[in-house]
Formats: C-alpha cells, sequence, structure tokens
C-alpha cells in the first residue's frame, strides 16, 4: 500500500520503511521552534529537571514575536529570561525579525523536516513540504531534552485542487472556505494534503496560508507537494530540500475533495467561529472600528501589494484605526523600497514593527467593550482581540483595506464601484 | 498517604459547556502575562462566563459538546482548568493540541460524544476513566487510553513521569 505524505515523513522521522494511519512512532525531529508566547514556562520546567541538557542545539529556534517590543515590565522579564537562556545555551534567537512561522518559512525550514513548534500554526511550514505540528511547552520540553517525541501516524484528508484562482482572491479565501465547508473540528488530529494541478498556480505567499490556517479545522499538519515555485523559494534563500515527499496514487486518504479555484470568492469568517463563512459582499452594514493587516497568515509582501493597490489614493475612514504590520523584516523592507510603506502612511494608516500584534489580542491593537475588527489575522473567537463583547470579523487584505477606507465591511470591488473608480 | 489514582472511580458535579470552547475562552491572552496559573485562576472562561471560576470546586468535572480545546498551543489552558480542581473533561472531541498537553499535565479527558444532551449542569456523575460514566442511572462508555498516556496521567505529567521513569522521583 501507498503512503501519504505524513505517513512518509514520520517514517523517516522514525527511521522505519513504512508507517501507517494509527500507529505510534517514536520520532527524531529535525527543528524545534519556540516563541515568547510560552518559553518562559519551557525555561522554568528545564531548571527544574534533576539533569538539563539539550540533545542537539543546533536544533532550536527561539523568537520572540508575541510581543515585541515588550510592552509592559513582566513581558520584559519573560523575554530576558528568554534572551538570556538562549545566549547561554547558544540557540539561534531572534528578537524583532518578524513572526516565528514567517521567519522559519525565510531561514529555516526545508522539505521533508518534521518540525515541532510551540505554536499552533507551526502546521505553516507544509507550504516547503515539511510536517510542521504545534505542541506545548512540556512536549517542546520534552523533544528539547531528548531529541524525540511520539506522534500517532495521522489519518489525512487530501485536497485535489484544480484551475486557477481568479485575480481578486487569494489562498486566504480557498482556506477559509474549505474551513467553512469541514468546519472547525472537520480536520481534527488529521493531515490536510493538497496536491493536483491547481497547486502550480498558486504562490508560495498563497501557499503559506493556507498551510497556517488549517489548524484552525483541527489539523495535525498541513502539507503541500513541493514543485518549482516551492524549490525556487527555497533556492533563493540558499537551502535545499532534506526529502521530497508527494502523497502515493494508491495512499490511504480518508477523504478526497476535489476543489476548482475558479469557485472561490472573497469570504469573510464571521465572529466568534473561524467555520462562521460568508461571502465577503454579504456584509455590508457591518460597521467597524478597526482594522488588522499583518499576522503569519497574511501578512506578506503580496498582501501589502494588494492592499496598497487598494488604498492608493484614499484615506482611511476617521471613524477607523487600520494598523499594517508586515509579517517579517525582510517584508518590511521589502515594502518600503517599493514605496508601499509610503502608501499606508500617506492614506493615514499605523505602520508598525513585525510582530504577532493585534492577532493575539496582546501588545498592539486590542480592542474595547463594543467594538469590531477587521483583520487578516488567524482567529475571531470571543475576546482573541480583546473586550470579552468585542467582535472580529476575518478577512483577506484586499476586503479588510477596503473596508478600513469605507468604515464597514466591504469588498474592494464593491468599493470600486461605489466611488465610481475616483480616487485623489 | 497514596494518591488517589486516575482510575479510580468517583463523583462529580457537572458544568456544561458547548461546542468549540477555544483556548482563549479556557484563558483569554491578556492573563497569560500573570506570574503563576494559581493567579489566573479568577479568569478561567471569564470571555464566555465570567462567574464561572468562582463557582468551580474541587472534584468538579466539566462536561462539553465537540472540539473543546480549540486553538492556540497555550499550555496554561489545560493546567488553570486542572489548577481549579476540575477532576476531569468530558467532551464529545477534544482538539489535538489541547489533548496532548492536558494528559501532560496530568488533566484527564474522556471523550464521549453523547453525555452532553443527556445531562444538566448540577448533575452529580459518576466516573471510572477507561470504563463508564453513569449519569441519572444511564450508563456511558468510557474509552480507555493507552499505556504510556496512563502512565503519565498516572504520574501526574509528563515531566514527572519522566523524573520516575529515571529513577528521579523524590
Amino acid at each position: 500500500m501507498g503512503m501519504t505524505m505524513a505517513e512518509k515523513i514520520i517514517a523517516r522521522a522514525a527511521g522505519v520503511p513504512e508507517t501507517h494511519a494509527g500507529e505510534i512512532h517514536t520520532v527524531t525531529l529535525d527543528r524545534l521552534m519556540s516563541n515568547d508566547g510560552t518559553t518562559h514556562l519551557t525555561i522554568d520546567m528545564y531548571n527544574q529537571l534533576k539533569h538539563p541538557r539539550i540533545h542537539d542545539v543546533s536544533r532550536l529556534v527561539w523568537i520572540v514575536d508575541h510581543n515585541i517590543p515588550s510592552d509592559s515590565i513582566k513581558t520584559a522579564a519573560s523575554h530576558k529570561k528568554m534572551r538570556d537562556f538562549a545566549r547561554e545555551h547558544g540557540i539561534a534567537f531572534h528578537e524583532g525579525d518578524g513572526v516565528c512561522h514567517q521567519v522559519m518559512m525565510e531561514q529555516y525550514v526545508r522539505p521533508g523536516e518534521l518540525i515541532f513548534g510551540a505554536d499552533s500554526h507551526t502546521c505553516s511550514y507544509g507550504a516547503l513540504g515539511a510536517f510542521g505540528t504545534g505542541v506545548g511547552c512540556t512536549d517542546y520540553l520534552y523533544a528539547m531534552v531528548t531529541g524525540t517525541s511520539w506522534l500517532m501516524v495521522p489519518r489525512t484528508l487530501r485536497f485535489n485542487l484544480h484551475g486557477k484562482l481568479s485575480p481578486d482572491v487569494c489562498g486566504r479565501d480557498l482556506i477559509l472556505t474549505i474551513i467553512g465547508k469541514i468546519g472547525a473540528n472537520g480536520a481534527n488530529y488529521r493531515a490536510m494534503e493538497f496536491g493536483g494541478e491547481g497547486l502550480h498556480t498558486l504562490s508560495m505567499s498563497d501557499r503559506m496560508s493556507v498551510c497556517n490556517l488549517c489548524v484552525e479545522a483541527g489539523a495535525k499538519t498541513a502539507l503541500m507537494e513541493c514543485d518549482e515555485v516551492a524549490l525556487a523559494y527555497l533556492k533563493e534563500r540558499g537551502r535545499e530540500p532534506v526529502a521530497l515527499f508527494v502523497g502515493d496514487p494508491d495512499a490511504s486518504y480518508e477523504k478526497v475533495y476535489d476543489i476548482d479555484l475558479a469557485s472561490i470568492v472573497p469570504v469573510v469568517a464571521k465572529p466568534h467561529f473561524v467555520d462562521n463563512i460568508v461571502p465577503a459582499e454579504a456584509c455590508r452594514e457591518t460597521r467597524i472600528d478597526e482594522a488588522f493587516l499583518g499576522s503569519c497568515s497574511s501578512g506578506r509582501i503580496e498582501d501589502l501589494r494588494t492592499a496598497a493597490e487598494v488604498i492608493r489614493g484614499r484615506k482611511v475612514s476617521p471613524l477607523v484605526r487600520f494598523l499594517v504590520v508586515p509579517a517579517s523584516r525582510e517584508i518590511w523592507m521589502q515594502a518600503a523600497e517599493e514605496g508601499l510603506l509610503d502608501v499606508f502612511m500617506e492614506a493615514g494608516a499605523i505602520v508598525m514593527n513585525p510582530n504577532c500584534s493585534t492577532c493575539w489580542g496582546s501588545c498592539q491593537g486590542v480592542i474595547g467593550a463594543g467594538e469590531t475588527l477587521i483583520s487578516t489575522g488567524t482567529r475571531n473567537f470571543r475576546g482573541r482581540a480583546g473586550h470579552r463583547d468585542s467582535f472580529v470579523y476575518l478577512a483577506d487584505a484586499a476586503t479588510v483595506t477596503a473596508s478600513a477606507v469605507a468604515g464597514e465591511i466591504i469588498t474592494a470591488e464593491q468599493l470600486d464601484a461605489e466611488e465610481g473608480g475616483e480616487r485623489e | 498517604m497514596k494518591n488517589s489514582s486516575v482510575t479510580d472511580e468517583f463523583e462529580g458535579r457537572v458544568w456544561l459547556l458547548g461546542d468549540d470552547i477555544d483556548t482563549d475562552i479556557i484563558i483569554p491572552t491578556e492573563y497569560l502575562a500573570l506570574p503563576t496559573i494559581e493567579a489566573m485562576k479568577p479568569y478561567a472562561f471569564s470571555p464566555l462566563r465570567p462567574e464561572l471560576a468562582g463557582l468551580i470546586r474541587p472534584g468538579d468535572i466539566i462536561v462539553a459538546g465537540r472540539n473543546f480545546g480549540c486553538g492556540s498551543s497555550r499550555e496554561q489552558a489545560p493546567e488553570v482548568i486542572k489548577a481549579l480542581g476540575i477532576r476531569c473533561v468530558i467532551a464529545a472531541s477534544f482538539a489535538r493540541i489541547f489533548f496532548r498537553n492536558s494528559i501532560n499535565n496530568g488533566l484527564l479527558l474522556i471523550e464521549n460524544a453523547d453525555l452532553h444532551d443527556a445531562v444538566q449542569e448540577g448533575d452529580r456523575i459518576r466516573v471510572k476513566a477507561g470504563e463508564k460514566i453513569v449519569a441519572g442511572g444511564r450508563q456511558f462508555p468510557a474509552a480507555s487510553l493507552p499505556d504510556n498516556l496512563l502512565e503519565i496521567l498516572e504520574a501526574g505529567g509528563l515531566v514527572k513521569a519522566m523524573r520516575r521513569r529515571n529513577g528521579l522521583e523524590d
């Protein structure tokens, strides 16, 4: 019997010829990412061990991204603990370089690797054919000390993509549409594997968006077959694949979905659930107080270009704060070079340093009671971006930006139609 | 004194929650900066039911719908539930990161799809992990956990299990 991508990567990591769904294997981790959300807890537990040691320090990457720059004395103390420990042990350490998953994709992830990240959106690495999965700080500690962990081989849902997305639609709309279809636990404990000729038409940015949000359907990991687009991204950054795996045609898939990319439209996830999906154009007359463009899900240069096109020659509504947060230093500098940051600043937006920002409801852009946010972030749970009686709508970069201009939820197309395409 | 075992039968009072109870509800981001789990306790479940944490007593049981614990990997979520004294969470299904984090922190989870619709808040139910749940005269199955996970639960979490396994327990 053939194997899925997840089965192949786990087989490699377990040092066995093959694995199949349901088996439990002890695996060796290729890489271990942790951020300032929980690393201080890992360090506290590490210091309680009687014989603390790090199995292989070269596999660790620590990234400060959730509260950077620190916003309180408590945060400063937590960062100092992380920074001091990283320096003492020689752990690769990033502070201010961007959101952890974006930094990992730019600088570390290689196809075929098995990676634990102490963050739920670690499944983003599937865009480069790596098995990334989120764990808590205790699982992280165990892997850091022993170099290993146990994993149950997940069943796989296969998504065959066909055709091509329309120009006004991006990967974020695709994955939100899929989550709306299968539900917030539709892929619980499963791997979501993407292939088909339509995959080749997706940019790396779209692929990262898709893989990133798979955890919002409950997925253990997301995996995409590597093609020329993925290999070119890797080569540009001077890295080589560990192994290039594809799902076998005779592998055992729990379910196979065929998705026509041309059928995808801009969508919105309404409060308070990521699977509460409606077409974006059906949300008119929803007033907003804040708009957020950023996050590991959708803060890449492609998102910023799209947003800049929408807002060029327009102004942010006086009733709205519009936060623009490029996902990494690389993206921030690219956006500056292309003049995009000028466009946002001229329009009245607030441009911030690369970090998790409003997406996780701390550090920047927290919203108050009764306020409504439209966001390219990862989640719209109740209270996610601030007060328990606030509201978060998730949308793509174009819709978020158009809404920042209009002061209510509106698609870029609707905004163009209403303004007759007139700009300053 | 011998500690009680996770497989001992016990009785507890039910708190009833719905589907998709996410980790931001279990412990919102703004309280994660508090120095200890103890300090976070009053804010558990506050976006949904601000009064709940103050009403929970040691030995109580949470019964919930599907996808309990979805969302972030924050380990403070199972930790705060355990710190409140919740003896176990019984849900129709659990999100996978929360599941691992709970076992790693010694919080017993039981999957049962039917119990949620068969009990009311305040009911007292009897639980024998790995065997059965008895509620209002009706019996529901409580599937057993694999031995390696039971070992972790028995020890009170993964770090304690490592110490015990390596003969390092005090």
